[in-house]
């Protein structure tokens, strides 16, 4: 068995050193041409820009497609990459100019490419799960309607002036909108895409550093460095192997044994030996990754005059020092703010504006909750997804210190659903009665994304429908405010509203962490968690 | 014969029929699988009411169900929330499977019969109690455990095997996943053929067969093995069935894409039209080995007869 396998490799290299002579471009010598192999899970929605809002499909998405901006994967900030550049003056109508770059078929990327793929995402008809990102863009309620049928094919606020130029028009005004722009879903279509939908899905076509040179579906996609690619971000290496994995143990100890270059999600059960493991080749950086605990606000119990005390009582009875410790031995830092840490002191990270009530503060905590009027229904039963990641070690472990702290033994259970669908499906109709967990994960390093999408009044992810007409005022001033700092200043005033309020118990940072094989160097992880595919080289 | 298969095949159908709508069912009760399509937060309603009128989960579960059989006999098993057809699913899935499947059974029958066969012939020997007590810890011990701790040993200790099978999954990386799917049921072969040996070799035929003069080998293999292997055969056949549905925790070792991962990625999503077509035909593969082991009794002991 082990015959076959490497006989496999040399044939696989064999076939790479025809490829690299062919091509006889640029880097030369062995550095550039060798092949990684990753792992990868199998994607959720089909591969389209639009449709891909989790991470596996994320990850294919960020090396075939480059879009108006990128975000800088050390720094998070976003940089023009496909556009010359985007203009305002008044925060609410952009003029966008675009490079000259193509296509790996060849075809020009023009304003168009843009233009049709953000109308197709849009459109209600083409069940784009990302469609709301295009909710800013004028005539957004014509072609994505709430109930009904749409009435428009197209957004009004979006005009081709020539082949290099478009224009945006949005219904409000968004001084953040051009940073909002590195997301997938704004990454702009070839024609074959429309024209050939089923063909390119079975092998996307993209304007990015690498091609897809096969593509089986639920178990593997293989990339190569596309030698033309006309950006500055070039591939390193060859290209990548993503292998679809079940089960991340499973990688890990492909990892392990030399099967597998990379795996960019150690599993809980390794992170007390990953480090004496791989040494130096764990890597362990902080992705934008909130984990939090949200109230049903809908709720009479939760949401009574001294119900904000019973909230920040709990939050002081968690003592998250102990437990990132413990159980995700680092893997995650006590949150001391709503947002996080990949945003930067320039981007609006505040540690510490959480103050005390995020500190573990025993004896202060049953003093609140005694004088906000008790937890409701005396107990607080924190319901959580059973069936992905570790949320039943943290529940119960929240829960541990917060029964500890408030000298009560069943202050606090966890209360597990199924599957994470049901789950979803539980906090959807909003019929929850007790805290629940939530994790957020950035769109775009905003600080706007870690408030707005959560908190705002009847925002899409405020799921425990909290509402506060500061929050909602502050938060309009800030979009609407064209100088960055103070609009980071207004965006931080909300923060406060929110912490005042405990609308949710903020936990933890969340780190990205991975680790590689000998044949790798250059290897990082992004703010969103994805390996940094293009650096890396191979040896 | 032929009015026997034909009265047994009738029969197929209203079971057919209720194990799939019982699991049509099941998976309805967990819930709206929409919800469960954008991530961490609501899908806008727009796209949900889209989606459920396109998956036509806004009719009523009879309506649903009605509309889903239709569609299986005229061979289309509906699509997947990724867009995949999942006939599309099932022709890449099954055919690893199968294979798996295979390699089991082939090392059940080699591995279980011997053993089974030399324990009978020679009870209360060393040699029995040995195997006796092997399969005893085999029994005992869940399967993951042993596959997990071959995977280490074999895979990365020792490196004598891929500890992951590649997306092609050929035979010879799927012989010790083969092994651990059918380990358990191997004991079980051992322990019922020694059972069924040890109590034939008593009986009149085969001290007629003896006492006639045949050879030793014709004795053991024409004679005794022939009417022990009843109840084996009876085993191995519903076993079939068992492993191709039960391969989930092994699949899931040794990341291997076949149905049980397809299941298993199924009832995550709660993908009903993955989860009840890949049902319905595990429903199929039992219901028919069943019968193919009801007329193989026919072939093996001479004194039963179908009418």
């Amino acid at each position: 068995m082990r015959g076959t396998a490497l006989a496999r490799w040399a044939a696989g290299a064999g076939g790479l050193a025809l490829v690299a002579t062919g091509c006889g471009g640029g880097t030369g010598g062995s550095v550039g041409t060798a092949v990684l192999s990753s792992s990868w899970g199998d994607p959720q929605n089909p591969l389209e820009p639009a449709n891909t809002n989790e991470v596996q499909g994320g990850k294919v998405l960020d090396m075939i497609f480059r879009g108006l901006k990128r975000y800088n994967p050390r720094t998070a900030q976003a940089e023009n990459w496909v556009a010359r550049s985007v203009e305002t003056t008044d925060s609410q109508n952009f003029t966008v100019r675009l490079k000259d770059w193509r296509f790996s078929n060849g075809e020009k990327v023009t304003a168009r490419s843009f233009v049709d793929a953000w109308n197709y995402g849009a459109s209600l008809r083409n069940n784009q799960k990302n469609a709301y990102f295009f909710g800013y863009i004028d005539g957004y309620d014509k072609v994505h309607p709430g109930s009904g049928t749409q009435s428009a094919d197209t957004l009004s606020g979006l005009r081709v002036v020539d082949d290099h130029t478009f224009t945006v028009r949005l219904n409000q005004k968004f001084s953040g909108f051009p940073d909002t722009l590195g997301y997938a879903a704004f990454a702009p279509l070839p024609r074959a895409f429309f024209t050939h939908h089923a063909a390119w899905l079975d092998k996307p076509v993209g304007d990015g550093p690498y091609t897809i040179e096969s593509y089986t579906k639920g178990s593997q996609m293989t990339l190569r460095k596309w030698d033309a690619y006309p950006g500055p971000d070039k591939a390193r290496n060859g290209g990548v192997t993503l292998r679809v994995y079940t089960d991340n143990n499973t990688a890990y100890t492909d990892l392990m044994s030399g099967n597998l270059d990379l795996v960019d999600d150690i599993p809980a059960a390794q992170l007390k030996n990953v480090r004496s493991d791989l040494g130096n080749r764990y890597i362990n950086t902080p992705a934008g990754i909130i984990q939090t605990i949200a109230f049903p606000h809908y709720d009479p119990g939760w949401n009574k005059p001294g119900s904000q005390k019973v909230r920040t009582g709990l939050s002081m009875a968690i003592d998250r020092k102990q437990i990132t410790r413990t159980i995700f031995r680092g893997t995650r830092t006590p949150a001391t703010d709503w947002t996080s840490p990949v945003l930067g002191l320039a981007g609006g990270y505040k540690p510490g504006l959480c103050g005390s009530a995020c500190d573990y503060r025993p004896a202060e905590a049953r003093k609140l909750i005694k004088e906000g009027g008790g937890i409701p229904g005396g107990q607080v039963r924190i319901t959580y997804n059973a069936d992905t990641g570790s949320h039943r070690q943290w529940v119960d472990a929240v829960c541990n210190s917060i029964n500890n702290a408030l000298g009560n033994g069943r202050a606090c259970v966890g209360n597990p659903v199924g599957t994470y669908a049901d789950y979803r499906n539980q906090i959807g109709q909003h019929k929850m009665t007790g805290p629940f967990r939530s994790g957020w994960q950035m769109d775009y390093p905003l600080i706007q994304d870690f408030l707005q999408p959560l908190y705002y009044t009847d925002a899409s992810s405020n799921d425990g429908k909290w509402s506060n007409k500061d929050f909602d005022r502050l938060i309009d001033r800030a979009n609407a405010e064209t100088d960055r700092p103070r609009a980071m200043a207004d965006f931080q005033k909300a923060e406060e509203v929110v912490r005042d309020d405990m609308a949710a118990i903020p936990l933890w940072y969340q780190n990205g962490s991975g680790g590689y094989s000998e044949r790798l160097s250059d290897v990082a992880l992004d703010p969103f968690s994805v390996p940094v595919y293009y650096a890396i080289k191979v040896s | 014969m032929g009015r026997y298969v034909v009265r047994r095949l009738l029969q197929m159908v209203p079971v057919f029929i209720g194990s799939t709508l019982l699991i049509f069912l099941m998976v309805n009760v967990m819930g709206d699988p929409v919800a469960g399509l954008c991530g961490e937060r609501a899908c806008d309603p727009g796209t949900a009411a889209q989606l459920r009128r396109e998956f036509g989960l806004d009719q009523p579960v009879w309506q649903q169900y009605a509309t889903y059989m239709g569609n299986v006999f005229t061979g289309d098993f509906g699509t997947a929330f990724n867009g995949q057809k999942v006939t599309e699913l099932m022709s890449t899935a099954f055919p690893v499977t199968i294979r798996l499947t295979l390699v089991a059974i082939v090392l059940e029958i080699v591995i279980g019969i011997t053993l089974g066969v030399v324990t009978g012939l020679r009870r209360g020997r060393p040699v029995d109690t040995g195997v006796l007590l092997g399969t005893l810890v085999v029994i005992s011990v869940p399967t993951f455990v042993t596959g997990l701790l071959l995977q280490l040993l074999l895979g990365v200790r020792w490196g004598w095997i891929r500890p992951s099978v590649s997306p092609a999954a050929p035979v010879d990386e799927l012989i010790v996943p083969g092994l651990v799917l059918a380990s358990v049921s191997l004991a079980y072969v051992t322990r019922l053929t020694r059972t069924s040996i040890a109590e034939n070799r008593r009986s009149d035929y085969v001290r007629t067969a003896v006492a006639k003069g045949l050879p030793r080998r014709r004795v053991v293999v024409r004679h005794l093995l022939r009417n022990s292997l009843i109840p084996v055969v009876t085993f191995i056949g519903t076993d079939i069935g068992a492993l191709m549905g039960g391969a989930i925790v092994t699949e899931r070792i040794f990341n291997i894409h076949g149905v049980g991962y397809q299941l298993y990625q199924g009832i995550l999503r709660q993908n009903t039209q993955t989860v009840v077509g890949f049902v319905t035909v595990l429903v199929l593969v039992f219901l028919v080995a069943n019968l193919v082991v009801d007329l193989l009794y026919a072939v093996l002991d001479p004194r039963i007869r179908y009418a």
